[in-house]
């Protein structure tokens, strides 16, 4: 017999669906169905039930092999790792709960450490240019009910987000928006012909690299002042086309992602995205938003924020916080040989980080909080498997609106398995015991 | 739990009506008690020193979305603050927007013991608890803003009384909240569309109702529930010249309507920040106080509470769920500025403010706040306040306080400001000598706000009974002092108890307290009607659904401290 579990939040991207219907069996220890879900939401569910899951923490030998550890004694080689390190780096935080978050950061100040999420390497520039600038923004039922624009700049939501278009921001009839999909007038910008770019009425094909220019043209044609024949590869009246489409509507939303995030520009982007955004509003009502990718990312920079004061690239090594991207963030750190012990928790550097600094991982005391085998799993000295937050365990979990909602536990983790608040919560209270405080 | 007697303090207590006399305060099981109660206690010896209740802040912007945009969005506000964690100390930062862990601290060592979070949108209530649970020390509240709520302006236009007192019965359940919070009533709406509401009878955009039908109403339903604490206004038109008269004409809303509630309060309107709502002129050149007129009618009806909102003088950060007044006022400084508006509830925003001494308009300002305080009647209805962090950071609390009690330090201030004669000229503060003593102090950040709460039960005074939240200071107020000795002296208290735990020994922090999180469980009749508005609300419009929205779970409010309402009769 089985059972079916509504209202369950999904622990992939930033769209945190929270709709999503799941069939499990009666004892609550299988997950057989996900119902609502995209395919890479699924995908993430279903994956929790494989059947050759790791469920025991495992050490990593001097001749490459793995060797079984009890909880135990990886809570105390963790503890030990942090309070013997000068400067360690615990980098990640983005696939798992406030929670868990909130004891990391108070073991990250016991011991002096550097956190950093993965921000670092997508929405950090964004976070950067906020405090330039500022950003008007909504949350995604305000999107729902008013916009009647919707640009999406440097982000493939069909892929990225796939639920991002039917929940929030194309198809879905709002209050003001009874037409849905029809009422509403689609700009991507994207120097690919990509998915979302199919569906939009206007489609900007951006030369690579030249977001800021276009931009920049954008807050020049709102003002009707003059424009050289091409910018960024665009003829002038396709942007005064696209900039008019903007002005003329109710309520306009930009949306953005690492294509702007992290191409050529970086910061300068998203000031001058915010900067079309705020010029909008002379016109019109308008917000800005980011894509943000993983479930989570965004929920640890609110933690560290009230914690801390900064939203990522926190350096507590002397006592007190420090902020500085570029040299307290994580890749920048391990390049130049400044930390010497890494925890990795909830995401996966290895499969994202350049080699350089994933080879640095690997030659330092080092310790992988993760569900999954990873390629970070692999070249750390520890691996902590861990229940998986949000399928396993509850929590709270920020939307890419900063949006809070908790998540639920739909299954049991598998047999005598921690959770990652469980596990450091424990190194927090080794770590006192070590420190004598 | 320990025992303590407080002995040979100068005790100042409105709810005792203890003017400065010297009384010994006993403590046992966290409560005040008849010294004769306790029987092996520590004793404090506070001979030559001032003794108070723990202070409760009846409006600040300490916890949530807002504030945390404010933390991380000025990376500037937090240079040279730091102070490593050392002792029970955690680590803490920030001067306008303080890290939870430092807002904690910095009430507590001015003796406060009691915030309340001023606006909490409920779709992020979550994100408020959750910081209020990482803010030590302190017993915290929220309240979830109502005058924007797409539920309330339905049944507002129809003047559906008994549906808005269900529905606010149930956001308060949902968002663990503790009062009817009102915030540019029908205006930050309207911002969804780039529009605001200026005025009470100015109409909202597709709702087809204003401002001044918000307001009763909601005051209203306030009554029929008979909540702890009043609706509680940030009225229109917030910040320009020329808007006292928006004030008076809000004020005016609470004619005729007297309090239902059992919990001791007198006041059915309590009106925020007063000073940003005291303004005549019609532009920043004529740009003048009309605090004489406002504060007359606080005077003459006794229905209405206020609190100063008052200008310190400082850089600092400006966070309101008013919306269009963010904007306006990133138009007029040109600094960043974020803004968030919350689908069917409410909007807000964020920009950095500079109130410099050499700008007129800033002067006059501060000039209004004070002179809000020196020309009320009944301080016990006149509660001080910076609108933290808007007109000035809540660490500025004693500096306030020195100048309410000394006229020389209000004449340094004014004789210190670049447009001397024109501030004179627009305000009447440099007129009034009048020094307000540590009781009326007391009143204004103890007793009188703890009663417009409607928390006279357990805080605000020391009478045995209440909680033994209890100040030391060594200010002695027998011998002659300098204003600045105020300053200082409340600026760090000697001793403090939380509900009986000593939190401060000799200005030192021991303790991380017990904090507790207040909120209001008020039960009505079953109401399907709203319930069905509710689901049906939740299914095509909110994008989270339903069962997802109630905070619940114990890692939100891991103690919980409820107030039960009953209003099924
Ligand atoms: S869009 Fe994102 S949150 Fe929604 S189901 Fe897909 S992966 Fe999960
Ligand atoms: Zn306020």
């Amino acid at each position: 017999m089985s059972r079916t579990v509504t209202d369950v939040i999904c622990p992939f991207c930033g769209t945190l669906c929270d709709d999503i219907e799941v069939v499990v069996s009666d004892d609550g220890k299988e997950l057989h169905e996900v119902y609502n879900a995209c395919a890479i939401g699924a995908e993430k569910f279903l994956h929790s039930q494989a059947k050759d899951r790791i469920t025991r923490p495992r050490m990593r030998q001097e001749d490459g092999s793995w060797k079984e550890i009890t909880y135990d004694e990886a809570i105390d080689y963790t503890a030990r790792m942090l309070v013997n390190a000068k400067k360690p780096l615990m980098y990640g935080w983005s696939s798992t709960n406030c929670e868990a978050q909130a004891i990391g950061s108070e073991i990250g100040e016991l011991v002096g450490a550097v956190v950093d999420n993965t921000a670092t390497v997508c929405h950090g520039t964004s976070l950067i240019a906020v405090q330039d600038i500022g950003i008007p923004s909504c949350t995604l039922g305000e999107v729902k009910n008013r916009a009647d624009r919707i640009l999406f700049w440097g982000c493939n939501p069909a892929h990225a987000h796939p639920r991002h278009m039917s929940r929030y921001s194309i198809f879905p009839r709002g209050f003001f928006t009874g037409k849905g999909h029809t009422g509403r007038k689609v700009i991507v910008v994207d120097p690919r012909r990509t998915d979302t770019a199919k569906i939009a009425d206007i489609h900007l094909q951006v030369e690579q690299g030249r977001d800021y220019e276009l931009f920049d043209a954008f807050r020049v044609a709102f003002k009707g002042e003059h424009l050289p024949d091409v910018v960024a590869g665009i003829p002038k009246e396709k942007i005064y086309e696209a900039a008019e489409t903007l002005k003329s509507g109710r309520f306009a939303i930009i949306f953005f992602g690492m294509g702007v995030t992290q191409s050529l520009g970086k910061n300068h982007n998203i000031d001058a995205a915010i900067a079309v955004t705020r010029d909008l509003n002379e016109y019109t009502k308008a917000a800005i938003m980011p894509m943000r990718g993983h479930y989570n990312v965004t929920g640890s920079g609110q933690v560290w924020g009230w914690l801390f004061g900064f939203p990522y690239a926190v350096d507590l090594s002397r006592g007190f916080a420090r902020y500085n991207p570029g040299d307290t963030t994580a890749n920048d750190l391990l390049r130049r040989d400044e930390v010497d012990a890494v925890l990795v928790i909830a995401s996966d550097p290895g499969a994202h980080f350049p080699f350089s600094s994933v080879k640095k991982i690997y030659d330092l005391p080092s310790v992988a909080i993760d569900p999954h085998e990873t390629p970070t799993t692999e070249v750390c000295r520890v691996h902590v498997p861990v229940a998986f937050v949000g399928i396993e365990v509850g929590g709270c979990a920020y939307r890419m609106d900063n949006v809070p909602i908790e998540t639920r536990k739909v299954v049991e983790p598998p047999e005598g398995m921690m959770t990652d608040e469980e596990f450091l919560g424990r190194v927090l209270a080794r770590i006192k015991e070590l420190q004598g405080v | 739990m320990a025992e303590y007697l407080i002995k040979n303090g100068f005790v100042f207590d409105p709810v005792l009506g203890i003017k400065g006399d010297v009384v010994d305060i006993a403590i046992k099981d966290g409560k005040i008690v008849e010294t004769t109660e306790v029987k092996d206690p520590k004793v404090i010896d506070a001979a030559g020193k001032t003794v108070m209740a723990g202070g409760v802040d009846i409006h600040a912007h300490v916890a949530g979305p807002k504030v945390n945009v404010g933390r991380n969005f000025r990376p500037e506000d937090k240079l040279f603050t730091y102070k490593p964690r050392s002792g029970v100390e955690r680590m803490q930062g920030g001067f306008s927007v303080p890290t939870t862990i430092r807002t904690g601290y910095n009430y507590a060592r001015m003796g406060y013991t009691t915030v309340m979070e001023a606006a909490m949108p409920p779709l992020y209530a979550r994100h408020t608890h959750e910081e209020i649970r990482d803010t030590p020390i302190l017993d915290q509240g929220a309240y979830p803003v109502f005058g924007n709520n797409w539920f309330v302006l339905e049944y507002l236009k129809n003047h559906e009384i008994e549906n808005t007192a269900a529905y606010v019965a149930w956001l308060l359940r949902a968002t663990k909240g503790y009062a009817v919070k009102v915030v540019n009533p029908g205006g930050t709406e309207a911002w969804g569309w780039g529009l605001n509401c200026e005025n009470v009878h100015d109409p909202v955009p597709y709702f087809d109702i204003t401002p001044a039908q918000i307001v009763k109403g909601l005051i209203e339903a306030n009554e029929y529930l008979g909540l702890p604490h009043s609706m509680h206004i940030h009225a229109n038109n917030l910040g320009n010249p020329g808007n006292y008269t928006t004030t008076l004409d809000t004020f005016r809303l609470s004619e005729g309507i007297k309090p239902r509630s059992k919990f001791g309060r007198d006041q059915v309107m309590h009106h925020t920040h007063v000073q940003f709502h005291s303004y005549g002129g019609d532009s920043w050149g004529n740009f003048e106080s009309k605090a004489p007129e406002v504060i007359d009618y606080v005077n003459s009806h006794d229905n209405i509470t206020i609190d100063l909102g008052a200008v310190t003088l400082d850089e600092t950060t400006t966070m309101t769920a008013d919306g269009p007044f963010e904007h306006h006022l990133t138009e007029l400084n040109h600094l960043k500025w974020a803004n968030t508006d919350v689908e069917l509830e409410t909007g807000s925003g964020v920009v950095p403010y500079v109130y410099s001494p050499n700008i007129k308009v800033c002067a006059i300002q501060w000039c209004i706040g004070l002179e809000l305080a020196l020309l009320a009647k009944d301080p016990m209805r006149v509660f001080l306040s910076t609108d933290h962090p808007n007109a000035g950071p809540f660490t500025r609390y004693p500096r306030i306080m020195k100048w309410l009690m000394s006229e020389e330090a209000r004449r340094q201030q004014i004789d210190s400001f670049k447009h001397r004669d024109k501030v004179i000229e627009a305000t009447n503060l440099a007129g009034i000598d009048r020094e307000l003593d540590l009781y009326e102090i007391a009143q204004m950040t103890r007793a009188g706000p703890a009663k417009a709460l409607g928390l006279s039960q357990i805080y605000g005074g020391l009478a045995p009974g209440l909680d033994a939240d209890v100040a030391v200071y060594d200010f002695n107020p027998s011998e002659p002092y300098a204003p600045d000795d105020i300053e200082k002296a409340f600026s760090s208290a000697e001793h403090l108890f939380k509900t009986g735990v000593q939190v401060i020994r000799d200005r030192e922090i021991v303790s991380n307290g017990n904090k507790r999180t207040l909120w209001v469980n008020a039960k009505v009749n079953e109401n399907p009607q709203v319930m069905r508005d509710v689901r049906e609300k939740f299914l095509r419009y909110y994008t989270v659904t339903l069962n997802n929205y109630e905070v619940s779970g114990h890692h939100y409010i891991p103690n919980p401290y409820v107030i039960e309402v009953d209003a099924t009769q």
